[in-house]
């Protein structure tokens, strides 16, 4: 009687997974929540420092909208790939799934070069960790906190190392796909990394809006 | 190529309505006649529409168990209460600002 009662204890021990189809899965979205809790300290943080300045010149005036405008339409064309190269696998078509994760990794270096010359171009004009321009992009005069400089380098860095983190990630999932690694019916690390590179995605998006349009 | 776009048309239609809401922010920011305050519900409005579009659809959260969706949230739960945690010393900070900026417009007037 105590046997049978034990045993049918132990089956009740599994509990179904969140995420039945691939453990991996549930441990990428675990590791997104942590990361946007960053995320969301470095925005929180930010908004606090901004509120509590006396003074704080308008991002228009210093940064600009029109490239990093361009950047986020960039990023969500490159998440659209990288939902076209699941489908393809899915369908078990390996050489589509290759070049669509091509073309993701084509605009998550355009989004990297592009950033790479917005800050070029905003320390030639006077952002740096510790200064801000004395004249805005219309040539009007602005004055504001120094904490303009720190807090926004900070914070487009961070998504930009994450960025740079998803190239090298998908890179190495093009080079297994260019293998014949993943097939129709082993396809969850291509489904893993879509969820880390839409990510990226998503972060920028509000980055884009608290740091550059508000 | 035709074939799986019909069979899968949600991504082209939200990178749509992504690409709409990313022109319409573009164009909320730049009159000066919108009032500060309606920009900032908007452009946060139209932030998070963006937000659970990518992680509804591209990220499949629509199509996942309901827990995982809820453990997704957390973050931005937590993330709001940061914010009401900092209100208080956000608005003493705004005030104290105001106030300075004030009495030294007043120095400036006085000579």
């Amino acid at each position: 009687m105590s046997e049978t009662a034990a045993i049918d204890h132990s089956a009740d021990v599994y509990e179904p997974s969140l995420t039945p189809d691939s453990q991996g899965k549930l441990g990428m979205w675990l590791f997104l929540i942590s990361d946007a809790m960053s995320f969301g300290a470095l925005l929180a943080a930010y908004g606090a420092i901004r509120a509590g300045a006396a003074e704080w010149a308008p991002p228009s005036e210093v940064l600009g909208i029109n490239l990093t405008a361009f950047m986020t339409f960039l990023l969500i064309c490159s998440s659209v790939t990288m939902v076209k190269a699941l489908e393809a696998i899915q369908k078990g078509n390996q050489s589509r799934m290759c070049t669509f994760l091509g073309l993701t990794i084509l605009g998550g270096l355009i989004f990297l070069g592009l950033q790479a010359y917005e800050w070029t171009a905003l320390i030639k004009h006077g952002l740096t960790l510790n200064e801000i321009p004395h004249e805005g992009l219309s040539g009007a005069a602005i004055s504001g906190s120094k904490l303009f400089g720190p807090t926004f380098y900070t914070i487009t860095g961070f998504h930009g190392a994450h960025v740079t983190g998803g190239v090298i990630y998908l890179i190495v999932i093009l080079i297994q796909g260019m293998r014949g690694t993943y097939t129709a019916d082993y396809n969850h690390k291509v489904e893993i990394l879509g969820l880390y590179w839409h990510f990226v995605d998503l972060i920028w998006i509000m980055v884009f809006t608290f740091v550059y349009l508000l | 190529m035709e074939h799986s776009d019909k069979e899968h048309p949600k991504y082209f239609r939200i990178f749509w309505i992504l690409l709409a809401l990313t022109i319409a922010e573009v164009l909320v920011v730049i009159p000066d006649w919108i009032p500060t305050s309606v920009k900032f519900i908007l452009l946060i409005g139209m932030a998070c529409s963006k937000a659970a579009y990518v992680a509804l659809y591209f990220m499949h959260l629509k199509f996942e168990q309901k827990t995982l969706t809820a453990i997704a949230l957390t973050p931005f739960i937590i993330c709001v209460f940061l914010v009401f945690m900092l209100l208080p010393d956000l608005m003493t900070d705004a005030r104290n600002a105001e106030e300075a900026k004030a009495e030294t417009h007043a120095v400036d007037t006085s000579h």
